[in-house]
């Protein structure tokens, strides 16, 4: 598999407070995300990842080091081709499902039936169908994260962010909502980048996992499943699932002893 | 927090310094015709404060505000606990007062004028019927918003209903109603000098408009001047303390 | 019909019923107010004769001259100050405590600058609404939240698109608050001014019925106007519901 993304030697330093002084968040970072593979990363509170997905999505440009995607550098514009889902409702409140979907693809230069066509089939590939005129207020809210996933499978990108996107959901809903991100994943070929806390999570669905220390986060180990691709939520009942688990947890617990420490 | 307090009054000294100099600007353009100096404005203000007549018309208004605002206060508050524990009364009304809000009550002038004739009592009012509506809307919302964990609170302590009032709803109400205090204040006052500007013989807003008749532009300035200077100064004392109690709560 | 539709008819019923009571009975007399029937059939001859239809159509004019000139300063004025801290932060208590200082009392001065024809009215009126509109204007930019930003960017929109798109329809309920205050504003400024010195226009046409006892003419102009800004206001207000309704608050 080739690489997709590639940061080399990757820092990000902010100015922040007030009189402003530097807070070193990142770095520095080396690693790759191969093409249409599924990358987790896992790591303490307040090590960064959200800062290390901005990084890779263009949000904000790297003050040390190089990122780039499919071979051109990314430095604070988003780059075409990459999709992000954040932890926070993203949902536009003042237009409907479709309209919040169809969204995504104003400045497409595809024809209005191609959009039509293009919503509709995501609208079925998310299961929401049935909702295309309801407003997200009236939905719940791993419903509302769909959405937002929808909208950003409907532009079809290569690579897809997902930013702790099931935080604010309840266990079996995320468990759930795994099951999905895992179809979708297959079904779009795409390549995927989840940031998330919660390590059964990170290791049924990944390909590969890495683990961040903390702050200033780097990546200091990287944990290959081997799973199959043909993979859901039952991944559970193996027994590598356990050792995976294991093993992110014993360097993560060290790590995490350290930003509690910090207080 | 004292680099906040710092922060809020280098803000206010820009904005005062900034005000002056376009006041200042303001004269060169327009020439004694239409204004008078900042300096000139002082400098009469003060002269007046010397003489008694002005003295006494400053107690006028302030007299009729005091009442006025005195009695907003008592039927706003009234009215607010009122609304908010009757919910139906609360659903039916609350429209209604909101949209009194936006009425001119400018134009009820006449009628207030014919009902109650000129002097004190229409003063008193019009400062009322302008004062006590943000009182009653924003008390009924704080007793609206209390948060339900007090009431159970309050329950699982066997209070009695006047004993809740006291101990937990009062003071968890009191940042929203001071709120409305305040923004009634304003209101109170404005309500009163414009009474004062057309119906009266007394009081600074009918100095106002006299000086307004005679073209008395040195005359004019100072009374906008104190006028400003006194709403603007209770203004941002009450918003300190506006600011405090929502901080502490 | 509704508990609270009733009890509302109820109460504006039993005071209109009351007024007319106390006048039918004598106990308010002619001079101070006819009976509420009175009042509305000589509204409705006013209307037909149409002899309030110049003064009607002054007031109308300047009030939405000053509207249009709070709604465009303001919002603009709003956008620019939410991107200047510097700017906006020292004028944060000015703002504070802007609506308790009586803007009637720059009137005089507007009238020496500009003469006694209508600029002074629509500009107390524009001052009176500008700030109400810039206030709101900065609240509903304040309440942006920042994943939608984020998503505008990652969506690769223009800062125009952006603006456009997603912080004016997610702002738009803020808007509407600062946009109804500004009516209602609007309406205070061009008449109040028009009470006090004018030549024409409703507050003019009240205010000379009032001086010489036209009862007759006074009372349905009060009406008409407590009709017409309680219209307005109730259109504003029903959209406004509207919005939040769709959003799932109230």
């Amino acid at each position: 598999m080739t690489a997709q993304v590639r940061l080399e030697n990757v820092g990000k330093t902010f100015m922040t407070g007030r009189p402003p002084a530097p807070l070193h968040a990142v770095g520095p970072i080396d690693f790759e995300i191969r093409k249409g593979e599924f990358f987790a990363v896992v790591g303490p509170s307040g090590c960064g990842k959200s800062t290390l997905l901005e990084l890779i999505a263009g949000l904000t440009p790297p003050t040390e080091g190089t990122i780039e995607f499919e071979g051109t550098r990314v430095t604070g514009e988003a780059p075409e081709g990459i999709g992000v889902v954040f932890q926070e409702d993203a949902s536009l409140a003042w237009l409907d499902v479709e309209g919040n979907i169809a969204f995504g693809l104003r400045r497409s230069n595809l024809d209005a039936d191609e959009k039509k066509r293009r919503v509709r089939d995501v609208l079925k590939l998310v299961g929401l169908s049935d909702f295309a005129t309801s407003y997200p207020a009236q939905l719940s809210g791993g419903m509302r994260q769909r959405v937002c996933i929808a909208r950003t499978l409907v532009m079809q990108p290569r690579l897809i962010l997902l930013d702790e996107p099931f935080g604010a959901l309840d266990q079996q809903t995320r468990l759930l909502m795994g099951d999905e991100i895992l179809r979708l994943w297959r079904e779009t070929s795409a390549t995927v980048f989840l940031i998330t806390h919660a390590l059964d999570e990170a290791t049924m669905l990944a390909d590969r996992i890495g683990v961040m220390s903390a702050r200033p986060g780097r990546i200091i180990d990287v944990v290959e499943t081997n799973w199959p691709r043909e993979r859901d939520s039952r991944i559970v009942e193996r027994p590598e699932f356990g050792s995976i688990t294991a093993r992110l947890w014993h360097t993560l617990r060290a790590e995490s002893m350290k930003t509690i420490g910090r207080g | 927090m004292s680099g906040d307090a710092m922060r809020s009054a280098r803000n206010g000294l820009i904005l005062i310094v900034g005000l002056l100099l376009l006041w200042q600007l303001l004269y060169f353009w327009t020439g004694d015709i239409a204004l008078a100096s900042p300096l000139a404005t002082l400098s009469y203000t003060v002269k007046l404060f010397a003489t008694d007549a002005f003295d006494v018309q400053i107690y006028e208004t302030l007299r009729a505000f005091s009442i006025a605002y005195a009695l907003a206060v008592v039927i706003g508050l009234l009215v607010g606990f009122w609304l908010g524990f009757d919910r139906l009364s609360c659903d039916a009304l609350e429209p209604m007062i909101v949209s009194a809000y936006a009425v001119p009550k400018l134009t009820l002038y006449p009628i207030l004028l014919l009902a109650f004739g000129l002097g004190l009592s229409a003063k008193v009012a019009f400062g009322v019927i302008h004062g006590v509506i943000p009182i009653i809307l924003f008390t009924l919302s704080a007793v609206h918003n209390t948060k339900p964990i007090l009431i159970k609170t309050g329950r699982v302590l066997k209070l009695s209903r006047w004993q809740m009032v006291r101990w937990i709803l009062f003071p968890a109400a009191i940042p929203e109603i001071f709120t409305g205090l305040r923004v009634g204040f304003a209101l109170t006052l404005i309500g009163s000098l414009l009474a004062e500007m057309f119906a009266s013989q007394r009081g600074l807003g009918y100095v106002l408009m006299n000086a307004i008749g005679l073209h008395n532009v040195e005359l004019i300035m100072s009374v906008t001047l104190v006028i400003v200077v006194f709403a603007a100064t209770v203004s941002v004392i009450l918003l300190a303390i506006d600011h405090r109690l929502h901080r502490r709560a | 019909m509704s508990k609270v539709a009733w009890y509302r008819i109820a109460v504006v019923g039993g005071i209109v019923a009351l007024l007319e009571v106390l006048c039918l009975a004598g106990f308010i007399d002619k001079i101070t107010m006819p009976a509420p029937h009175i009042i509305v059939r000589d509204l409705f001859r006013m209307v037909v004769s149409g002899r309030m239809n110049g003064a009607i159509a002054k007031t109308l004019s300047n009030t939405a001259l000053a509207l249009g000139l709070a709604l465009g300063v303001g919002i603009i004025a709003g956008a620019l100050l939410h991107r200047a801290r510097a700017l906006r932060d020292p004028l944060d208590p000015l703002f504070a405590t802007y609506y308790a200082v009586p803007v009637f009392a720059f009137y005089p001065f507007f009238i020496v600058v500009f003469g006694l024809g209508d600029l002074p009215q629509v500009l107390i009126a524009f001052m009176l609404g500008v700030v109400a509109v810039i206030v709101n204007t900065l609240n509903g930019l304040d309440r942006v939240p920042t994943v939608l930003l984020k998503t505008a960017r990652i969506l690769r929109m223009s800062p125009a698109d952006t603006a456009l798109r997603m912080t004016l329809p997610f702002a738009g309920p803020y808007l509407l608050t600062g946009i109804k205050l500004a009516v209602a504003y609007a309406f205070i400024g061009v008449i109040g001014s028009e009470f006090i010195m004018s030549r024409g226009g409703i507050g003019y046409e009240i205010s000379f019925a009032y001086a010489n006892f036209d009862n007759a003419t006074m009372y349905p102009l009060i009406l008409l106007i407590l009709i017409a800004s309680v219209a307005v206001n109730g259109a504003l207000t029903v959209w406004e519901q509207r919005l939040l309704a769709r959003r799932g608050m109230r």
